[in-house]
């Protein structure tokens, strides 16, 4: 393994500051503890993620596993240590936090040249609901390689998490994050990828676990021609509070990118928070971006919010828009298709599983794709549970 | 065997409370009849059609529905359709997400009890498709979704077809419509019938739609109540004195 010391990336890094995007930096005391108003906190509810706001070390409590194929080398990386920090700085407190905390990261190496015949599978295990866990993970694909990587989350704690990812020259990366957490688990958690020249890149979050989840999905580029595509599926149920939030950056020109998330929810006291931010530098000539957002709600009581952003500093682009929906599962749906015979839950299973299925076919791996139907099938059919009978009427 | 409505008391639930609108409805449609509903807006004609489906903003306060001996009332809506009961409906709700395939499969499967033979089925959902002038790729769009209107009429008509209930209840299925359209909706309505054993409730404002599907009888309503009934020729004299005798007539009553 060799050793390198990494140059002070946050100086090297551009960075455009505004208060969609705050500048980001390793150092926490550029990150104050939010008040909830400011731009990017207000959403968030605040007095449910006071155990990931304060300083402390990594109690262990998140189980990682490795799962990887030839092509791959796993290694680890202490702070400083290339190709940790290569990519990412910090956005927010909870990343600063996590990297702060988080002693050895853990290096998912993908040669170059490689193509790997099945995902490289992490495993992250949370052994502990009222325990705080600090991880950083690192994924590399090295230029021309072929990989899809897949963490999937599951038990519980308080978790800050950085995922770091760089896709360089003519590599074709998809990254799975799959949030299966138990319903008390806390997840703060930050994934940046650098897309190289000509290099392929697909990120798709799967959040149906946890109590509250708040994640970024940051993207920008290292030359002309990535493409990227960040797909994601939410599900919130009672009380959940599910956050979203995404930015773009193109900084290069003739980059591409593609944004698709789509969110149910159900139940009291569900919530879901869509932010897209897609920024277009003056250097981005003919690019092309779009993002969505869709939102279907299931039952009262549920709230989405969905904010799509666009700052453009060049004319001289080939696409750029957006758009964000929020629909409704209403008694009307429910009369039509079970008046063709179809029970209750089976329409809404039908209408649920047509608004993900777009999404879940892109994923690209076999059991997971199997084990998201599954989830959506057991998520449905907790939520028939107690709820209202199909003749019963609401005023 | 029949689709037997006995003095039909039913209430549609509004903002300000429930507000009667059918007042005592009596209608037996034996296997093989054409009945044609027809009355001004606002008579309860699909008052009738969403309380046999079992909409749940229509309450049935009074009175009893059964379909070949079983009694309606109590049943779910997707029970009464398994029970043989279909709804062609004035305004087809969009489900996006859902491909007509996909619904029309899930439809069948569970009118029937049993999935559809793979090998038979697109055949008959294509040729279901082709008889009411609709388009195979039809199959593959989201149901209802972005279809004109006389494409969401034409399309349930193809449910009638392939889901092939007891009873039909066509509630204002050819309003909108285009004369070609018209046509094809009616033949398909035709093609249902001719086999024999099936009874049709056909609600209608206009008695354009009877000169293509002949009804056995006619059932004139106003104001919750049937006011008059008859044959066939109904329909003729309807067509040139209007509903305004029996609504001033009803008035008079009130």
């Amino acid at each position: 393994m060799t050793v390198t010391e990494a140059p002070n990336v946050a100086g090297a890094i551009e960075t455009i500051e505004s208060h969609l995007h705050p500048k980001p930096s390793f150092d926490l005391a550029d990150h104050p503890v939010p008040t909830g108003r400011e731009e990017v906190w207000r959403f968030t509810p605040l007095h449910r993620i006071g155990a990931l706001l304060g300083e402390g070390p990594d109690a262990g409590a998140v189980a990682v596993e490795v799962e990887a194929p030839d092509g791959v080398r796993v290694e680890t990386a202490v702070r400083g240590q290339s190709p940790r920090g290569d990519v990412l700085v910090p956005g927010d407190r909870t990343a600063a936090l996590a990297d702060s905390a988080a002693a050895e990261a853990t290096v998912v190496r993908i040669l170059a040249n490689a193509e790997l015949a099945e995902p490289v599978r992490i495993h992250l295990t949370g052994t502990d609901a009222s325990a705080r866990s600090a991880r950083v993970h690192v994924i590399v694909a090295e230029p021309h390689s072929k990989a899809t990587v897949v963490l999937r989350h599951t038990g519980s704690a308080q978790v800050l998490e950085n995922v770091e990812i760089d896709v360089r020259d003519g590599a074709n990366l998809t990254v799975v994050s799959l949030q299966n957490w138990d319903d008390d688990a806390l997840h703060a958690g930050e994934q940046t990828a650098r897309v190289g020249r000509d290099a392929t890149y697909r990120h798709v979050n799967v959040t149906f676990g946890g109590s509250v989840v708040r994640l970024h999905t940051n993207l920008y580029y290292e030359g002309t021609g990535g493409d990227a595509e960040l797909f994601g599926l939410y599900f919130a149920d009672a009380g959940q509070h599910l956050e979203h939030r995404l930015f773009v950056d193109h900084n290069a020109p003739h980059t591409r990118s593609n944004v698709d998330y789509r969110g149910a929810l159900q139940g009291k006291g569900a919530h879901s928070v869509w932010v897209g931010d897609v920024l277009i530098r003056k250097v981005a000539e003919g690019i092309e971006t779009y993002e969505s957002n869709k939102n279907l709600v299931l039952t009262e009581g549920a709230r989405a919010d969905s904010v799509p952003n666009l700052e453009i500093e060049t004319g001289e682009i080939a696409g750029a828009g957006h758009s964000s929906t929020t629909g409704r599962f209403d008694d009307e749906h429910l009369f039509y298709l079970t008046s063709r015979g179809i029970d209750p839950v089976e329409a809404r299973r039908l209408v649920v599983m047509g608004f993900f299925v777009d999404i879940i076919r892109r994923i690209g791996v076999d059991d997971v794709e199997a084990g998201l139907i599954a989830e959506v099938e057991r998520e449905l059919a907790a939520a028939t549970v107690g709820a209202a009978p199909a003749a019963s009427v609401e005023e | 065997m029949s689709l037997v409505i006995n003095d039909l008391h039913v209430d549609v639930l509004t903002e300000e409370g429930p507000k009667q609108i059918l007042k005592g409805v009596n209608l037996t449609i034996n296997p093989g009849e054409v009945h044609a509903i027809m009355g001004p807006n606002g008579s309860g004609k699909s008052t009738l059609a969403y309380a046999l489906a079992g909409h749940p903003k229509y309450q049935i306060t009074s009175g009893t529905v059964t379909l070949d001996g079983t009694e309606l009332n109590e049943l779910a809506v997707h029970e009464r359709a398994r029970a043989g009961l279909f709804l062609a409906m004035q305004y087809p709700v969009e489900v996006p997400g859902v491909s007509v395939a996909n619904f029309l499969r899930t439809a069948k499967t569970a009118i029937d009890g049993e999935a559809p033979k793979v090998r038979t089925w697109v055949k008959e959902v294509n040729g279901a498709m082709s008889d009411l002038g609709l388009d195979p790729s039809f199959s593959s769009r989201s149901l209802n979704e972005g279809f004109s209107g006389g494409e969401k009429k034409r399309a349930e008509i193809v449910q009638l077809q392939l889901l092939q209930p007891k009873y039909a209840v066509l509630d204002e299925t050819d309003s909108g419509l285009d004369i070609d359209a018209l046509r094809v909706v009616a033949d398909g309505v035709n093609r249902f019938t001719a086999q024999g054993d099936r009874g049709v409730l056909l609600i209608t404002h206009y008695t354009r739609i009877l000169n293509y599907i002949k009804p056995d009888f006619v059932h004139v309503y106003v104001d919750g109540r049937v006011v008059d009934e008859g044959g066939s020729e109904l329909a003729e004299s309807l067509e040139v004195t209007g509903y305004d005798a029996y609504v001033a007539a009803s008035r008079a009553h009130a």
